[in-house]
């Protein structure tokens, strides 16, 4: 085992491509002699069979002639079939079948008249018919040049049915319109994404966009595989035509407003952006894509500065705290953030400064506060924090207000470590007295506490209390002093 | 096995065999091209692969080297190169890259592209396009199920999720219908099937067509009832935070194809390790399933069981010692190994979901699946968003809230997606334009809106059946009626009553006993009534789609064959370890055993991130 392992490791060669361990198993060795066992045996039915060459032995799809699911339909395709029930009933699987719209030639018409009038219209009728299936079961295994006459035969059904199978076929003697969109709408009723997206390629190349996206409009199912197709292959000119075709403007906008996202200069992505302003938006998204433009431009201009000035090395800040990343890119709350960072005091006519971004921006109070208060609590600025909250009535009186619940406050201070003294302060202002005490309790903020417990005249709670705190503490001073106050009147 | 099951449930079907199926076809493909070849692999193929064979493997059939597909320009000396990949354009285009660049430098090199679980035209249209259509040749390895553990089957498609609903794509439909084939054809033959969902209905047709036109040869069924569904059925159940232990697990240190990377913080070393984590694992198995408030009680009574084996030791004579060397050591070392690493990991999950407030996140999402204080919710969001709290977890809590109310008023809407845009990047409107595409999260509609674009377009679409019209627009004016369903499937109990969580008495045990999963519900109803009589008003509710069919065979075998009480359930768009739990419980309560196949295994973040669009 050990050999092994290190044979394993020697296979790595040593590019910078990233090797992986499979996992070791020690029956391996005999399951893999049934495997090779298994697979000469087949391999020996495929010689008796076949002798084409390598290349020549894979069909269409590929499907490897001798492959174990290959066996499997051989024998299947050479036993004879036995006219028998089906087992599971065919159930109506809703998809819109074949419209007559512009070709005129309605397919649900065909099944009507092949069931009424039988004759021409029995292999539309019935698609898994014996006849049908015998006639390309045996084929499989003569040369291509034998069976290459029966392709042209095959009706658009039975074409859509052996390219679901992974058999060869040929489209190109669908010429007429109308048999195109036959083959299209066997397509989608057998629901093959596959065969779908195989025809609508096929169509792709023989009609033009004007005929093809009118005939696409009013088959829903295809249409989406056709626009997959196309963002898949990264064909934006002909998706784009394809929208506008539509008349489906805002799909349009957003496509052409996604590019932006592989510009990677940042100025041409703000004149990038900036052409985006007047693309079809709703009037929503529209304003947000002008916030997007406004933001990119401000970040560029701030950055510059901002790497100079860390570069100077002459502004404190930079130096206490350098910048981890450029600002460039980011979303408005992390640049707002930055600015409440390293630019709280500007004022408010640089495009650096918080006030002015708030007003450019829309932010609201509440969510400019969280920024804010997260951004100096960051720095431990905890004045700072005392002049966001503090408000002054007319009266000249302050009191602390926030748009936030004050545990929520709380919370966030404590995620940046704030000391218990500035904890303290915003605990005792949470106005829920259960909430304020087990606040209070985590973040061991007693004298709240222990006030709280005085008010409340609970004198068992403070006992209980006194247990906590640190034995000969100011806070066990504190509660023995009032335990002795005889001017208390405790309620226990 | 530890199965904790009724005594009279039935034995698994042997899923082993399809990995034997696989790994030959495998190793047949490779040596279609002798001698030696280096083998580039995709990436998210890689841990599928080594589920089934290993290096050796490999090297027996004259793999030289391994790689990567990187998308890079690559460096190998080989004259063979041999591409392991899933049919996805990009990658063939980057093979044609490789081939032409050779091409340019004058180097000759037999190049072959192996496609799993099949081949696409449109990537062959690429070769052809590039002028290499024979110069590179295809192949198909049909590996289609990958067995992760006892029950679970996986197609490891994350894909099909979001090509099939959100961009309509059916391409993934054949390869559902052919995975179904394939278990039919090795475990079948099936006597019943059921389903609901628009892609169910369509993978159930292919799977018919292909069982018509290849031969079944009678044998004795193993698996006796299917049910199909999609995931776009029941949209609420993987949004909604996993609280059983694997599903936990899952959130959090993400399992991949059946395995999952513990870090220091879980080993208590400085090095990660890999776990496979199936029913392998004796630890793991039992707890599993348990809602996570279980777990810590029951590693630590199996520590203390474990110590009292360990101290058997003393007082014991040479020989005796001996004997518990040889015999019982090594079965305990083991077990203490598995034991240190689940209580290290649930250590680790306790720490990271009491950092983030789990308890209030756990509360809201019960608030809006019973649909109360709506309001309180609503901020709780916007709270979230605006401390930009992980921008998955706010648009999981915002489709949610969607999902649950119908719709957001419009007012709120702007509001919170304005928010959304300010905290995580304004690129987010491609991901809320295809959050509404999918019905995921939207505005409610004052009830005419729909009705007059539906006979707007009804003038360009020229299919006569309403049902058709409707299909067409699913996608935009997909209504979740999830109150009604509740109410209607008794979804979230009584919150009065108290709910032992160690005692379950159903399946919303897996979520805090705050609500029944609806997939699994209507699994349940559907094989307690055997059909979906009585459930018409639900499936109205559920846009339809359901259907119900039985087997020529379906009638006789029926009353006694073990078989008819192993029901295969194939989640179409992923399922989740929770409800993979649910139904493990539902089986243990009414005497079945589940085989879940999905096509991949999916949770909140998995689903959400499926549909992001701010990148490239």
């Amino acid at each position: 085992m050990m050999k092994s392992k290190a044979d394993e490791e020697d296979y790595w060669n040593s590019s910078k491509f990233k090797a992986f361990t499979f996992d070791d198993e020690d029956d391996e060795y005999s399951r893999l002699k049934e495997s090779k066992q298994a697979v000469n045996s087949i391999r020996r039915l495929v010689e008796e069979d076949d002798d084409e060459d390598d290349v020549e032995r894979v069909s269409w799809s590929g499907e490897p002639v001798g492959s174990i699911s290959w066996s499997v339909r051989e024998t299947a395709a050479s036993n004879q079939r036995t006219d028998r029930e089906p087992t599971f009933p065919k159930i109506n699987t809703d998809t819109p079948t074949i419209s007559k719209s512009h070709s005129g030639y309605s397919l649900s018409s065909l099944f009507k008249a092949g069931k009424t009038r039988g004759g021409n219209f029995q292999t539309f009728t019935d698609p898994l018919s014996d006849s049908s299936v015998r006639l390309y079961a045996p084929e499989l295994r003569k040369p291509k040049s034998e069976y290459k006459d029966f392709v042209s035969d095959w009706s658009p059904e039975e074409t859509v049915h052996r390219m679901q199978q992974g058999k060869a076929v040929s489209l190109e003697k669908f010429r007429s319109l109308q048999d195109k969109l036959l083959l299209l709408d066997f397509g989608v009723s057998a629901h093959d994404g596959n065969v779908i997206t195989a025809v609508l390629i096929y169509l792709k190349r023989t009609l033009s966009k004007e005929v093809l996206f009118r005939e696409l409009e009013s088959r829903q199912t295809a249409l989406r595989h056709f626009i997959h197709y196309l963002t898949e292959t990264r064909d934006q000119r002909l998706l784009l035509e394809l929208l506008r075709a539509l008349g489906r403007t805002e799909d349009v906008a957003l496509l052409q407003y996604k590019e932006h996202l592989s510009i990677a200069d940042e100025n041409k992505r703000r004149d990038f952006l900036k052409s985006c302003l007047s693309l079809p938006f709703s009037p929503e998204d529209s304003a947000h894509v002008q916030d997007h433009y406004t933001l990119m431009e401000r970040q560029i201009i701030i950055e510059a500065t901002d790497r100079q000035a860390e570069r100077g090395g002459k502004v404190e800040i930079f130096q206490k705290f350098p910048r981890r990343a450029s600002i460039l890119n980011m979303p408005l709350i992390t640049t707002l953030y930055y600015c409440c960072f390293y630019h709280y005091t500007e004022s408010e006519g640089t495009y650096s400064s918080p006030l002015n971004i708030r007003h450019t921006f829309r932010i609201s109070e509440k969510q400019y506060f969280v920024t804010a208060l997260a951004a100096r609590a960051k720095l431990k600025a905890w004045l700072d924090l005392d002049a966001l909250f503090t408000s002054r009535n007319w009266l000249g009186f302050t009191r602390k207000k926030s748009p936030l619940s004050f545990h929520r406050v709380v919370d966030i201070l404590q995620k940046n470590s704030a000391p218990t003294q500035v904890l303290q302060e915003y605990v005792g202002l949470i106005d829920d007295a259960d909430l304020r005490i087990s606040l209070a309790q985590k973040h061991k903020c007693h004298d709240i506490v222990i006030n709280t417990y005085r008010d409340l005249k609970d004198r068992q709670l403070l006992l209980g209390y006194r247990g906590k705190v640190e034995r000969g503490s100011a806070e066990e001073r504190k509660i023995n002093e009032l335990l002795d106050n005889p001017q208390i009147r405790w309620k226990n | 096995m530890a199965h904790s099951a009724r005594r009279d449930s039935p034995e698994l079907p042997d899923f082993s065999l399809l990995k034997r199926l696989a790994r030959d076809q495998l190793i047949y493909l490779l040596e279609q091209l002798p001698g030696k070849k280096d083998l580039f692999i995709e990436a998210d193929l890689m841990s599928p692969l080594d589920r089934i064979a290993n290096v050796s493997t490999l090297k027996q059939h004259e793999v030289d080297k391994l790689y990567k597909v990187e998308y890079k320009p690559i460096i190998s000396t080989s004259d063979q190169l041999c591409f392991l990949i899933r049919p996805r354009i990009q990658t063939v285009k980057w093979i044609c890259d490789v081939a032409n660049a050779d091409k340019a430098a004058g180097k000759f090199r037999r190049y072959k592209i192996i496609f799993t679980p099949q081949k696409f035209y449109a990537c062959e249209a690429v070769l052809e396009e590039q002028g290499l259509f024979g110069d590179v040749t295809t192949d198909e390895w049909a590996f289609y199920l990958l067995p992760l553990d006892d029950d679970i089957i996986s197609l490891e498609l994350p894909e099909f999720f979001r090509d099939n609903f959100l961009a309509g794509d059916q391409r993934w439909v054949r390869t559902a219908g052919s995975a179904l084939h394939l278990l039919h054809s090795v475990y079948g033959p099936f006597s019943k099937l059921y389903g609901i969902g628009r892609c169910a209905k369509m993978a159930y047709e292919s799977w018919r067509e292909q069982v018509e036109e290849g031969e079944t040869k009678p044998r004795q069924a193993e698996i006796g009832n299917v049910f199909l569904i999609d995931r776009d059925v029941d949209f609420v159940t993987p949004l909604c935070s996993q609280v059983v232990y694997e599903g936990l697990v899952d959130d959090i240190f993400r399992i991949k194809c059946g395995c999952v990377e513990f870090g220091p913080d879980v080993t208590s070393s400085d090095k990660s390790l890999k776990v496979m984590l199936n029913s392998q694992d004796k630890v793991f198995n039992e707890i599993r399933n348990e809602h996570f408030s279980n777990v810590f009680g029951f590693l630590s009574q199996k520590a203390r069981n474990l110590q009292t084996a360990y101290d058997k030791r003393r007082g014991m004579d040479i020989k005796q010692m001996k004997t518990f060397v040889s015999e019982e050591l090594k079965g305990l070392k083991h077990e203490h190994r598995l034991l240190s690493l689940h209580i290290g990991a649930s250590e680790s999950i306790m720490k990271k979901k009491t950092k983030q407030d789990f308890q209030e996140l756990l509360k809201t999402e019960h608030s809006l699946l019973e649909g109360f204080e709506i309001r309180e919710c609503i901020s709780f969001i916007e709270e979230h968003i605006s401390r930009q709290v992980s921008m998955i977890e706010s648009l999981r809590l915002l489709c949610l809230l969607s999902i649950t109310e119908n719709g957001l008023l419009p007012k709120d809407f702007r509001s919170l997606k304005a928010q959304y845009l300010q905290s995580y990047g304004v690129d987010h409107l491609l991901t809320f334009a295809n959050l509404r595409q999918l019905g995921l999260l939207v505005e409610q509609q004052p009830g005419e809106t729909l009705t007059v674009m539906e006979s707007k377009v009804g003038k360009l679409v020229n299919d006569k059946t309403a049902g058709k019209l409707t299909d067409a627009f699913s996608s935009l004016a997909r209504k979740s009626n999830f109150r009604a369903l509740s109410r209607k499937l008794n979804l979230v109990p009584k919150s009065d009553e108290e709910y032992d969580l160690r005692v379950p008495r159903d399946m919303a045990y897996i979520f805090s006993g705050a609500y029944i999963p609806l997939s699994c519900k209507l699994i349940e109803q559907v094989l307690e009534r055997d059909g979906w009589t009585g459930l018409e008003e639900v499936t109205r509710l559920l846009n339809g789609n359901e259907f119900a069919v039985t087997g020529a065979n379906g009638a006789d075998v029926k009353a006694k064959s073990d078989a008819q009480r192993i029901v295969l359930v194939m989640f179409l768009g992923g399922c989740t370890f929770s409800e993979i739990s649910a139904l493990r419980f539902l089986g243990r309560e009414r005497g079945y055993k589940f085989i879940v196949v999905t096509t991949a295994i999916t949770n909140s973040s998995r689903l959400i991130e499926a549909l992001l669009d701010n990148h490239v």
